[in-house]
């Protein structure tokens, strides 16, 4: 079993402009059951010939029993787009759009408090699972292999870095999970350890952090109580200034926290495997599994 | 997106928050004039999107306008070094001419967005004029946070606990409720990441004032500001990093590095920094060129780094997902050729069409050392120092 995606995913896309249709077709090419596109004023049209249109989330829900959606729509439409697929009554939505105004992140996130539906990100590569070819959102399906190793990132590209390192030290992934670089976002790395640590499939974790906030603090505490798995961990950021935006939006040094090396320190003490560079989580990895 | 002080004031104004009287001047005889109507003693403040500028004489006390006149022109058209900018420093173009006021007590104020806590937060002390971040450290205890209603707001109640929090005296408690209500709006209502008052002030004659004002402005909800988007100030930018915001790239200058980077993913680029300087060189820049960046944006950015003069070496450390590396090759030949840019290169690239950019940059007859991943970029890196220190 794989966390959050898998066998049963039936993948609603939403924002089919250049990138969306992309990703679509790179998700379908990999095997991912996509059965809806939605895009407004399309209704009756197929995406590719095969996928149905709809003009609204909830009626291509209706009509396909999709229980999974993800965003493509430029950022200024993207809370709109949440409230839709959360209203729809979604299992999982992952929202990729980059650069959606904190604020509105601010109410997605009050809004989805009670509610079933999970979202990730904004800002985020999303979820993929090897062993049941489930890809809900951007990691690229041809680095990954399936396997045991479950990774978490708050980066795209570092989430590739790892995933291409564990498979040059022969370790497969059972599925990876980008959370995404916004400072308020859905779901968090202590809510994918719970997953990864109630998997029968995943045996090890590979967390990637960066500076800002205090999400990795966070983990640190729930793996020292809960976390029985051996993690890998590695901090990006060590170098960076204070008081200045690293690209993403929440990767900004405010205070003693956010550092690199107070992260660091937290995860060492929750007996996590810190490398001190991202660059040697494969090798990292390889010597704690043997 | 950082604004000056008389612009974060103008907005102040705008929502009623209670300001000293001041005026912005752009040169000495302008000042004069200010300095006349607003009468007595003045304040002279340099207007620069830098703190620390009263520790390095950017704030100034005066007692005529004949003297506000000599001091706003022996800073107009100078550049403030603050412990907070580059040796460069930044450029004052204009100064502002605030009335004084007799001061009882200072406070401070401010609001951010808590990612962790999801919702604006409003944190006051009563340690007014110090840096925040120093009373976060030492005294935790004399800051006091309430977090607004995502939905909601932020509640009167609210602001009147902050205010007795703050130890204002009774007949202040309600304006400063008011004000904390009022400069609230100004967060939400202009999709602040930042609004700080430092110092709030009592008066002697128990008014509270915003003394000082910064607010930074979110750039993800700029677009729906267009009111606001005017208000940048692009001087107040590094060059390069001014010329990266035209061509919509994340990069961001550090002082005194050595090695260029330009990668794509804005978590690689940190780790590709770090690795830069555990090799033993400090890294030039932040770069992200994005995921989606045609050769026109590459050659831009590949500029921006060569153009910056303490890079001695460029690192590139592609991992393309959605982006092509042959197209970020042919990018990177076209500006070094066309700079002709004789900067040593390391490049590690990965992902969507590698092999072809490989070759491209192989058989550009350019100084590139390949290198495998992150790792091996480390590696290059410290032999290609070693090489160019030898040579030396």
């Amino acid at each position: 079993m794989a966390i959050l995606v898998g066998e049963d995913t039936r993948l609603l896309v939403q924002g089919l402009g250049r990138d969306g249709t992309f990703q679509a077709n790179r998700t379908r090419d990999y095997g991912t059951n996509m059965v809806a596109a939605v895009h407004p004023g399309r209704d009756g049209q197929k995406f590719e010939d095969e996928v149905p249109y709809f003009s609204t989330v909830a009626k291509a829900v209706e009509q396909t029993g999709a229980n999974t959606g993800v965003i493509f729509v430029p950022a200024p439409f993207a809370m709109d787009a949440i409230i839709e697929q959360i209203d729809a009554g979604l299992e999982l939505v992952v929202c990729i759009s980059e650069g959606v105004p904190v604020l509105d992140m601010v109410k997605v996130m009050a809004y989805i408090e009670d509610k079933p539906t999970r979202l990730i990100g904004s800002n985020c590569p999303g979820v993929l699972s090897p062993a049941s070819k489930a890809k809900v959102g951007i990691v690229p399906a041809n680095i990954v292999r399936p396997g045991n190793v479950g990774v978490v990132s708050r980066s795209g590209t570092l989430t590739y870095e790892a995933i291409a390192q564990l498979v040059q030290h022969g370790m497969g992934q059972s599925t990876c999970v980008g959370i995404g670089g916004d400072p308020v976002h859905g779901t968090t790395f202590t809510d994918v350890l719970e997953l990864f640590q109630a998997d029968d499939e995943t045996e090890a974790i590979v967390l990637i952090g960066e500076i800002g906030g205090i999400r990795e603090q966070l983990a640190a505490e729930y793996i020292k109580e809960h976390v029985t798995k051996p993690v890998v961990a590695a901090i990006a950021g060590n170098s960076a200034p204070a008081g200045k935006r690293m690209g993403h939006a929440g990767a900004i040094i405010t205070g003693k926290a956010a550092l690199a090396s107070e992260k660091n320190k937290a995860l060492a003490e929750a007996g996590v495997h810190v490398v001190e560079s991202p660059a040697f989580i494969g090798a990292k990895m390889k010597e704690v599994l043997g | 997106m950082n604004i000056h002080e008389y612009q974060a004031k103008e907005i102040l104004d705008r929502f009623g928050v209670p300001t000293p009287h001041a005026e912005v001047a752009s040169s000495a005889a302008e000042a004069k004039e200010i300095a006349t109507r607003i009468g007595g003693r003045v304040v002279v403040k340099a207007q620069v999107h830098a703190g620390g500028r009263g520790k390095v004489g950017g704030v100034k006390l005066v007692n005529s306008p004949e003297e506000a006149e000599e001091v706003a022109g022996a800073l107009i058209g100078t550049r403030l070094v603050t412990n907070q900018t580059g040796t460069n420093g930044v450029p004052v173009e204009k100064v502002m001419i605030a009335e004084t006021l007799d001061i009882k007590d200072e406070l401070y104020l401010s609001i951010v967005i808590d990612g962790d806590v999801g919702a604006p937060v409003v944190m006051a002390s009563t340690e007014g004029g110090m840096d925040i971040e120093e009373v976060a450290d030492s005294t935790p205890e004399k800051i006091f946070r309430v977090a607004g209603d995502p939905l909601i707001g932020l509640s009167p109640y609210h602001a009147r606990d902050i205010a007795l929090a703050l130890n204002v005296p009774a007949k202040a408690v309600r304006p400063t409720t008011q004000l904390i209500l009022d400069l609230y709006r100004v967060f939400i209502e202009n999709d602040c990441s930042l609004v700080e008052i430092n110092p709030l002030v009592i008066t002697e004659d128990d008014q509270v004032i915003a003394l000082d004002a910064k607010i930074n402005l979110e750039d993800d909800a700029l677009y729906r500001h267009p009111e606001l988007a005017g208000l940048r100030d692009p001087n107040q930018q590094d060059p390069l990093e001014q010329r990266a915001d035209k061509a919509d790239l994340a990069y961001v200058k550090l002082e005194g590095g050595r090695v260029g980077c330009m990668v794509n993913g804005a978590g690689l680029a940190m780790a590709t920094m770090d690795i830069t300087k555990a090799a033993g060189a400090d890294p030039a820049n932040f770069l992200d060129i994005g995921g989606s960046a045609d050769q026109e944006r590459i050659e831009e950015a590949f500029k921006i780094i060569a153009d910056d003069e303490d890079v001695e070496m460029i690192l590139v450390n592609l991992f393309a997902g959605i982006a092509r590396s042959d197209i970020v090759a042919q990018g990177i030949v076209a500006a070094a050729k066309e700079t002709n840019a004789q900067i040593p290169m390391v490049v590690a690239m990965r992902g969507t069409n590698a092999e072809e950019g490989i070759k491209i940059l192989a058989d550009s007859g350019l100084d590139i050392t390949g290198a495998p991943d992150l790792a091996g970029a480390a590696v290059a890196i410290k032999r290609k120092l070693q090489e160019m220190e030898g040579s030396n």
